[in-house]
């Protein structure tokens, strides 16, 4: 994406939120001078520490989710067998909306912050095990046979064909689901903690009735996203470069 | 170098595609196995690469029975199997850095041949090959001919003994399939290569075939063998003699019921 016209982008939802604030003059729609000028005033306090409470969780689950997901995704890629076997299961778990499982996540594992990285975890873990699988499973058998000509067993086959196959889908299922990922990160932080961005927002709005504060929050949340989904779309490029390459 | 013994092949519910098949090929022989789709040509290719194993009857290649993919012998498929996460550098490569990934065990690498530097083992042969100036572009950003000729370096590369391609011209265009035609001749020449080409085009084996293997409808049972020595002369396919091959194998492939 361009990087000219994203801050064009930016600017110009700017200019239609001031549009708005000005037109509804309210108090719960301060202008987005007010919400920055807080915002700013506001990162290097309070806001920062729950910024990064929420980072690390995203950060956690994200590295959780890879590291278990992605080499069961491969593994049930490459056999068929296996496949057959779990694929039911994983048809049953996977369209569950995650987010409901939140009240069990919290009874079960309490209000640390491991309960609210499993939550995030648990809608990663699949979204990368089916995507990690799929692209596993469709992997054309000629060009495996063309790699085992040239002397690959299991290992070399996993090393040179595998793995490297599957890291594009790995990407691809985390840039899907850190919109999902963020959402449900507010949800967790609206209850149980005092940390986090869901808390920083809901306690300043419903409680303090602080609405630029609140605001500066729904910012931080954003950028969160949008830098997670930024980070990993470079990391994609990095790593895939074949994918956006041009054709001659 | 070949030795086909009583080889039975099926597919599950199938009728036998070989039966009782004896084939002999020598070392340095230029071979087409021609035969119409569902003939079995490629399946006869899987065996010789190690790939398939017949229900009954042996494959030995170099004295050895074969229970797995020999690391001497090269195989190019039709639609090349090249890596498209991969340069064409990174692919001619890969054979060498699997050995490397092994080492010299015998199983996965010929044993005792160390490979030194991989990258410029394969330099040599995409120089050879006229793809140097593509060798930092992926698969998909280069034409069909590059592409086989990767394929071709990159197979060449391990310094193969015997080369098995299967339709390795189909969706090239004449000039780029003469050309890589040539090349493949000029090079089993230097080299002593033993090579089998898969074909379903009558004048591709006509042209490639020193000994042209036909195949039919299965199940075959003993190899039909058509003699082609001409097809070692350049200018081979102008003559009259190249004609009446192509006329005479035609009337040897019978229509598919």
């Amino acid at each position: 994406m361009n990087a000219r016209k994203v801050l064009l982008a930016a600017l110009g939802i700017g200019v239609a939120w001031q549009l708005l604030a000005w037109l509804l003059d309210t108090n719960i729609l301060p202008g987005p001078l007010l919400v920055l000028q807080t915002f700013t005033a506001e990162i290097g306090a309070d806001l920062g520490g729950h910024f990064l409470a929420s980072l690390w969780r995203v950060l956690a689950s994200m590295l959780l989710s890879v590291a278990l997901a992605a080499p069961a995704g491969l593994i049930l890629g490459q056999s068929r067998r296996l496949n057959d076997f779990f694929s039911p299961v994983i048809y049953l778990l996977y369209p569950i909306p995650k987010v409901v499982l939140v009240p069990v996540v919290l009874l079960f594992l309490g209000i640390t912050d491991l309960s609210k990285i499993v939550i995030i975890f648990l809608i990663l873990f699949f979204q990368i095990l089916v995507l990690v699988r799929d692209q596993a499973a469709a992997i054309r058998p000629e060009l495996i046979y063309s790699v085992r000509s040239l002397g690959a067993g299991r290992r070399g086959l996993f090393r040179f064909v595998y793995l490297p196959a599957s890291l594009p889908a790995i990407l691809t299922a985390l840039r899907q689901s850190i919109g999902t990922a963020v959402a449900v990160l507010y949800i967790v932080e609206l209850t149980a903690t005092q940390k986090g961005l869901g808390y920083y927002i809901y306690f300043n709005g419903s409680t303090l009735f602080d609405y630029p504060k609140m605001y500066a929050g729904v910012l931080a949340m954003s950028l969160l996203g949008l830098g997670m989904y930024y980070a990993v779309d470079v990391l994609h490029r990095q790593i895939s470069p074949w994918q956006f390459s041009e054709r001659e | 170098m070949i030795q086909l013994n009583q080889v039975t092949y099926q597919y599950p519910q199938h009728q036998p595609v070989f039966q009782g098949f004896d084939w002999r090929v020598q070392r340095g022989e230029a071979w087409a196995v021609l035969g119409p789709s569902g003939c079995g040509k490629s399946t006869l290719l899987y065996l010789l690469a190690g790939l398939r194993f017949p229900q009954s009857g042996q494959v030995i290649i170099g004295g050895e029975f074969l229970s797995k993919p020999r690391p001497n012998t090269g195989l190019i498929l039709q639609d090349y199997g090249l890596l498209p996460w991969a340069t064409v550098s990174e692919n001619a490569s890969l054979g060498l850095r699997l050995r490397l990934f092994y080492g010299p065990d015998g199983r996965h690498a010929p044993a005792g041949q160390q490979v030194q530097d991989a990258e410029a083992q394969a330099n040599h042969w995409l120089d050879r090959l006229g793809l140097t100036e593509v060798k930092d572009k992926y698969p998909g950003q280069i034409s069909g001919g590059q592409r086989q000729r990767t394929a071709i370096a990159r197979t060449l590369a391990t310094d193969p003994d015997l080369l098995l391609m299967d339709e390795p011209f189909a969706s090239l265009d004449a000039p780029t399939r003469q050309s890589l035609g040539r090349l493949v001749r000029s090079l089993r020449q230097e080299a002593g290569l033993t090579t089998i080409i898969v074909t379903h085009a009558i004048e591709e084996a006509a042209r490639l075939g020193e000994r042209i293997l036909v195949l039919n409808q299965p199940p075959n049972r003993s190899p039909q063998i058509v003699e082609n020595p001409g097809a070692a002369v350049e200018g081979y396919s102008e003559s009259a003699q190249y004609l009446s091959l192509c006329t005479r194998l035609r009337g040897l492939l019978e229509p598919a019921q």
